[in-house]
């Protein structure tokens, strides 16, 4: 018999890896220049790979016809559990910088975790994913130091970028009721991560901001007004075309 | 040894077989240099190949699996299952010799130890020169990075350590 606890917690790493992974995606093509362009468009390709190996696991799990691309493409907004974060627009550059370095912080020390999971699968998943997060932490790091401690707009926009984000960095360390027993000790991240992602801010010349109102719902699927619009983009040509292929 | 639809095959010549298959972004490398094939078992008509992926998401994953599909029934086997393993993890450390050697002629740098994180230094696989510079932590493909050598002035890309 399932684990349903088991199965909706591949589900919310499965979507929170999809969602970031098509939002760094829109800016293929887009980036402030060559390298950076490429830079987060490989960023989008490792983290829609790794929901690829979330979400083929699901399948298995759920062992009822259901695919990667049926858990992508069909389900509906309330079904996605993936964080706010995720989902919150791309903004500018210091925004999308704040975003991703604000969750590689946080997966990178998930994953340290989730790699000795009980689950063997999880595990090898997130040991597999752990090399590539380090690159994003590195990555994001360094331009957010860069954007912070360089021009006058620079650091405005990464000040305006914290503003913008921080009401959502809460809910990753709020357990949803299927994640309590996944043997992920989230006080432990909180602590680390915290200290983290301070250093990197004060680096940046930049505060993290305190007693700030938190939102939450992601893991639960009560979602921002921002996921609607992207699955209807992400999801448009299956619901209009079902069971197209290319 | 398995007799099969007319055919003899034995570890050797599937083995044979799947060298001559290239990674679809680095087509110097076959997908046994890089170490992609993990393992193949041969039972009484079926073929099993084990693989595993570089990068989680690796667009020429399937590609791959498809090419040894194609290469594979030309030996004769129809019966053929690829298995994708996640687990070990693949590493920069498989990569045969060989095929060190390979990128080094077709204008890639090597994975190299001394490079853990890409960083300046990286020998020039056109000159030698270590006088080069990292450009980008992010190269053409997700394996890559991108950098410049400072005396011969090429651009070239490193296989980064993984």
């Amino acid at each position: 018999m399932m684990n349903n606890n088991l199965f909706n917690y591949t589900l919310h790493l499965a979507d929170t890896t999809l969602i970031l992974g098509q939002r760094n995606a829109a800016w293929c093509g887009h980036g402030p220049v060559l390298e950076q362009d490429i830079a987060i468009t490989n960023i989008s390709l490792d983290l829609i790979g790794q929901s690829r190996s979330f979400y083929q696991y699901a399948a298995t799990q759920k062992a009822d016809g259901s695919t990667e691309d049926s858990f992508a493409y069909l389900r509906s907004e309330r079904e996605f559990k993936n964080c706010l974060l995720v989902e919150q627009p791309n903004g500018d550059w210091a925004q999308t910088i704040l975003r991703q370095f604000l969750f590689s912080s946080f997966q990178h020390l998930l994953f340290q975790q989730l790699q000795n999971n009980k689950d063997a699968t999880l595990a090898a998943i997130a040991e597999k994913s752990l090399k590539e997060v380090t690159y994003h932490l590195r990555w994001s790091s360094e331009w957010v130091i860069r954007l912070g401690d360089g021009t006058e707009e620079s650091r405005n926009k990464m000040l305006k970028a914290i503003t913008e984000l921080w009401p959502f960095t809460g809910e990753q360390f709020i357990p949803a009721t299927y994640e309590e027993n996944m043997g992920i000790n989230l006080l432990s991240i909180k602590e680390v991560w915290l200290k983290k992602v301070t250093d990197i801010l004060t680096e940046a010349t930049l505060q993290v901001p305190e007693n700030i109102f938190m939102h939450t719902g992601g893991k639960n699927g009560i979602h921002t007004e921002q996921l609607g619009f992207i699955l209807t983009e992400l999801q448009y040509i299956q619901k209009t075309y079902p069971g197209c292929e290319w | 040894m398995v007799t099969m639809n007319n055919i003899i095959a034995d570890k050797e010549s599937v083995y044979a077989c799947l060298q001559e298959i290239a990674d679809p972004e680095i087509p110097v490398l076959s997908i046994i240099d890089l170490g992609i094939v993990r393992n193949i078992q041969i039972t009484d008509d079926e073929l099993e190949v084990f693989i595993t992926s570089t990068y989680t998401g690796c667009p020429a994953m399937d590609m791959i699996a498809a090419d040894i599909r194609m290469k594979l029934s030309s030996l004769g086997f129809t019966k053929i299952k690829i298995t994708s393993l996640i687990s070990p993890i693949w590493t920069t450390d498989w990569m045969s010799e060989e095929g060190k050697r390979k990128l080094i002629e077709y204008g890639i740098a090597p994975p190299d130890k001394r490079f853990l994180i890409a960083k300046d230094g990286v020998d020039c696989p056109h000159c030698q020169s270590s006088n080069t510079r990292l450009i980008s932590e992010f190269g053409s493909t997700a394996c890559k990075a991108l950098f410049q050598c400072n005396d011969c002035q090429e651009p070239f890309d490193y296989f980064k350590c993984h």
